[in-house]
């Protein structure tokens, strides 16, 4: 096994079972981090990429929801196979996660100081006021101003972008994090606090070593801080390359419908007007084995209806899921030069 | 949170002069004549219009309201027409008998209701959690004054466990200091070491204090559940299991701290039904308290006693559950710091 | 996570919700498969066709004394349940005591209904000093408790059947004018009034025709919960003899003349109970399915 890799996922499917049937949220997926690296998991609400987080550090609610197969291999551990016991362990310590929402992710009725040494004092064997010294440090490393005074706050006295700092923080209150887990870090901020956090993700990954599994609906925040990315649709990934290959080729149609709606994107500013992708995500309960981009996809063909594609390489760091692209690099010799163009010029 | 205080103590003056208006209107309203009740069926005009005059009934309502008023902002609540006595005395005579039964009641309601509420929250949909909650709508749908017979009829009359009422042995000759048995029995073991007083005590205690506590306690035991499912689902929750906090931990400290602003609220309400149900529980087990001394006022159609009475206990019910706004905004930081 | 699932569904609900009938066919739907609903259903039928088959079911007269039969225990004879102390048949008592329950379950709550409905109805709509000075007096009314202000109502209109009825529906007043006004000010904001109000209808039928029927889900919960409300608070009353008067055959009324037999008899204590506690039971069961059904806010 590479060395390099921090965390693979093979082959995994959860579905959720509900009282109107078998939500299937995630098929056969399969996802690799390495040391170090920023891996993005972008795609729309409902697509399945905040499951495919919770599967990691075993989050998903029992019932209703299942993991149907596969592995999640952390440092040689297949973490499904763990009990309660050994995975809580590796929670917060290991793998850390910060959530959306600043202000529900803080227990309201705890000093945030209270909160965070918590952390500190289940992972290490440490007094409380030692792990309050370790606090008042690890909230300076995260830029929060007087941080001796902060320690007595309670949530609710914070401003959101604060709230996200304490959150990280909190993820970072371990001796050794290895991964963290950012769902939609910066989705519930201002725009100015967003490129604020992420900047400061990015340095702490720099300085602790650690790798982070970033989730988000945005291509603005996977442009500016991922290495790799994997474009998730209903459950199903679509793409995946390092970050510069999938924008200056993106090859899914899906890829390319997920770039037209983005504003500031310079290399599409000579778009007339957003272009958002026509139609809805297909019903997770009733979708069978066909390509659940079929029904929104400009170059759909009846194939698509049948089947969902194999992985067709384009480099060696670009992997694509689609028939139509598949079909056009059978037909041309040339893989990568003849790839469809965006939309319907 | 001063300012909140007095707030609500503002607030609370328009509440208790509206109770005191309601219940004297009600009961003015209402047919009957209390000096005709007072002298008997066979008493003359006279002899009843002169008593009307003495009471202060021949007055136009406005004016015994108004003089009514002056008399309960100076604590005075006129003269019990069965007994003579004041009924502020009466009242504070029978007071800490009810208030000595709704505490034992309420502790245990509380203890075991937030035990019972946790154990399914936890273990949702498993047999515990069934269990527990299908006794819990037992719980509130029976009758109290049956419950309480059902006990006296097991544990007294069948298994002679428990006595079937009153508050003391009566043969321990003793003088209550404080009211409150338990308490007074304490100081009597501390005084003389003798423990026969406390243990009788309590040992009247444990069935009324059940019976009373019984429906409260369901009621506990399913807010506590579902405050508690609620709170389970939060995202602070899903933050705490995620830095890794030990499950037990989640739970004791990190869920039930939350999920215990709603429960607090609903105990406090349960404290006015836990006063009124003391009318029927009192009753049955023969306990000396408010609730058996409004009935016979109520019985003997003693209008002051029973004006008297709700006024005293709606007012007791109001200042309790402002305590337990005060208590809940003490546990929420939000309004404590606001 | 879940909340992703929970996205999906609520929008495939709200296309459902586009006919208002199928999403009453959906409740009932989820009603049947709501145990505690069904069961307190079944429970609740019973108990009405108990009341209405009551000569048939039994073949003896609920007040025929016997004397020489007095307190006879149960299961031995062909009195089931036994005899009282009037050596009147306790089966046949209960029986005929379910009639005196439904009709006091039945008009105590449509009086606090009525009444409620109309307060509350007025009350969020118009909104404004109403509003205030309406919930201020519900605000004190609920200070004084309700089994209290039960008792001392009945106590001053004079103990009996018909008075127990008023007040236990007169002091429900409060609790179902605030649960009106609660979701009248929740209805109220929706679209569909604003655009009603524009196309000219008037404030009489915004209110009955448009608000009252689509906030209709947690007042019918709360008059579920009243029944057995109301049954329990007639046993009470019964019991300190403000309610029904001998020789009714009113089960507050049967337990509290048992008192004096826990020594002796206690089947003429314990079965009354027991038709109280199931009956009421019916009505909470059915009420909490009703509520997990209609408020999905309360949904695990």
């Amino acid at each position: 096994m590479d060395k390099d890799i921090l965390l693979s996922m093979e082959d995994i499917s959860v579905s959720f079972y509900t009282h109107r049937g078998i939500v299937k949220a995630v098929r056969n997926l399969n996802l690799q981090i390495k040391k170090g690296e920023t891996l993005a998991l972008v795609g729309e609400s409902g697509c399945g990429k905040s499951v495919t987080a919770h599967t990691i550090n075993q989050l998903i609610p029992m019932p209703p929801g299942k993991i149907e197969s596969g592995k999640v291999i952390f440092e040689g551990r297949d973490l499904l196979k763990l009990d309660d016991k050994e995975i809580a362990a590796l929670r917060g310590k290991r793998i850390s996660m910060i959530f959306q929402e600043p202000m529900t992710s803080l227990n309201p009725v705890f000093k945030i100081g209270d909160q965070i040494a918590d952390v500190f004092m289940a992972h290490e064997d440490i007094k409380k006021d030692e792990a309050m010294e370790k606090t008042v440090k690890l909230l300076e490393l995260v830029k929060i101003p007087a941080p001796e005074r902060r320690i007595k706050d309670y949530p609710h006295q914070l401003s959101g972008g604060m709230r996200q700092r304490v959150m990280i923080a909190m993820a970072l209150a371990s001796p050794e994090p290895g991964l963290l887990i950012a769902d939609e870090p910066t989705t519930a901020l201002d725009v100015t606090i967003q490129a604020q956090i992420l900047r400061l993700i990015y340095d702490l990954k720099q300085d602790i070593k650690m790798s982070v599994l970033l989730i988000t609906h945005d291509m603005g925040v996977v442009a500016e801080t991922a290495d790799r990315v994997i474009v998730m649709y209903a459950g199903r990934k679509m793409e995946e390359a390092d970050v510069y290959s999938l924008f200056e080729n993106p090859s899914h149609p899906y890829t390319q419908g997920l770039l037209n709606s983005l504003p500031s994107n310079e290399k599409y500013s000579d778009s007339t007007r957003l272009e958002a992708i026509k139609g809805t995500i297909p019903d997770l309960l009733t979708i069978g084995n066909e390509c659940p981009f079929e029904n929104r996809c400009p170059f759909a063909m009846s194939i698509c209806r049948e089947s969902f594609p194999e992985e067709t390489k384009l480099d060696d760091d670009h992997s694509v899921w689609c028939h139509y692209v598949s079909d056009q690099v059978r037909t041309h010799t040339r893989a990568g030069s003849l790839l469809p163009t965006r939309g319907k010029e | 949170m001063l300012k909140y205080i007095l707030k609500r103590l503002a607030l609370l003056i328009p509440t208790l002069f509206g109770v005191v208006t309601i219940v004297f209107f009600m009961i003015a309203l209402s047919p009957g004549d209390p000096a005709r009740v007072m002298l008997g069926e066979r008493a003359t005009a006279a002899s009843i219009e002169k008593l009307r005059h003495e009471l202060g009934l021949d007055k136009p309502l406005y004016v015994q309201y108004g003089l009514y008023l002056q008399r309960v902002v100076k604590l005075d609540l006129g003269k019990s027409i069965k007994s003579g006595q004041k009924v502020s005395e009466e009242i504070r005579d029978h007071l800490p008998a009810t208030v000595e039964l709704a505490i034992w009641a309420m502790i245990f309601s509380t203890t075991v209701g937030i035990f019972l509420g946790v154990m399914s929250a936890t273990r949702k949909n498993s047999w515990i959690d069934f269990g527990s909650m299908a006794s819990a709508l037992v719980g509130v749908s029976m009758p109290v004054f049956w419950l309480a017979l059902v006990f006296i009829m097991i544990f007294s009359v069948k298994l002679d466990l428990f006595p079937t009422g009153g508050r003391m042995n009566i043969r321990y000759y003793f003088t209550p200091i404080s009211g409150l048995y338990v308490l007074d029995g304490f100081i009597v073991l501390l005084k003389s070491g003798d423990p026969k007083v406390l243990l009788s005590a309590l040992h009247h205690l444990v069935l009324p204090a059940i019976a009373l506590g019984t429906i409260p306690l369901a009621i506990t035991a399913r807010i506590t559940r579902s405050s508690l499912l609620e709170v389970l689902n939060q995202d602070y929750i899903k933050t705490a299991r995620s830095a890794g906090i030990k499950e037990r931990r989640v739970i004791y400290r990190y869920a039930l701290k939350n999920a215990l602003l709603p429960i607090i609220t609903v105990v406090g309400l349960q404290v006015g039904m836990l006063l009124a149900g003391a009318i029927l529980t009192e009753t049955v087990f023969s306990w000396p308290g408010i609730g058996k001394w409004l009935y016979h006022a109520i019985e003997a159609r003693d209008y002051p006693a029973v004006q008297g009475g709700i006024i005293f206990i709606s007012i007791s019910f109001v200042l309790i559950n402002l305590l337990v706004d005060i208590l809940y905004s003490v546990v929420n930081p939000k309004i404590r710091l606001s | 996570m879940n909340t992703e699932i929970q996205e999906n569904t609520k929008e495939k609900s709200d296309e459902e919700s586009a006919e208002k009938n199928s999403l009453f066919k959906e409740a009932v739907f989820q009603l049947k498969g709501n145990k505690s609903a069904t069961i307190g259903f079944v429970i609740i039928v019973g108990f009405i066709l108990m009341a209405f088959l009551a000569p048939w079911l039994t073949p003896f007269e609920p007040n025929d004394q016997d004397i020489s039969i007095r307190k006879t225990a149960p299961f031995i004879t062909s009195h089931i349940l036994g005899t009282d102390d009037l050596g009147r048949d306790l089966l046949t008592r209960i029986i005929y005591g379910s009639r005196v329950s439904l009709v006091i379950g039945t008009i105590s709550v449509s009086i606090s209904l009525s009444f409620g409905i109309l307060i509350g109805l007025i009350s969020g709509f118009y909104g404004g000093w109403v509003d205030r000075i309406v919930m201020r007096f519900i605000d004190i009314m609920l200070a004084i408790p309700y089994v209290l202000l039960t008792i001392v109502i009945v106590a001053l209109l004079g103990p009996s059947l018909v008075n127990a009825m008023i007040a236990i529906g007169v002091s429900q007043i409060p609790q179902y004018a605030r649960v009106v006004r609660a979701s009248v000010l929740a209805e109220k904001e929706n679209d569909y009034i604003t655009a009603e109000r524009s196309l000219g209808a008037s404030n009489f039928e915004l209110m009955f025709k448009s608000i009252l029927p689509n906030s209709i889900a947690p007042i019918f919960v709360q008059a579920t919960l009243g029944v057995g409300d109301a049954i329990l608070s007639s046993a009470a009353l019964s019991f300190l003899g403000l309610g029904a008067q001998p020789p009714t055959s009113e089960w507050g009324l049967m337990i509290a003349s048992s008192r004096e037999f826990v020594t002796s008899a206690w089947w003429i204590v314990t079965f009354p109970g027991v038709a109280i506690l199931l009956t009421v039971l019916g009505f909470n069961l059915l009420a909490d399915g009703l509520r997990d059904v209609l408020d999905p806010r309360m949904k695990d």
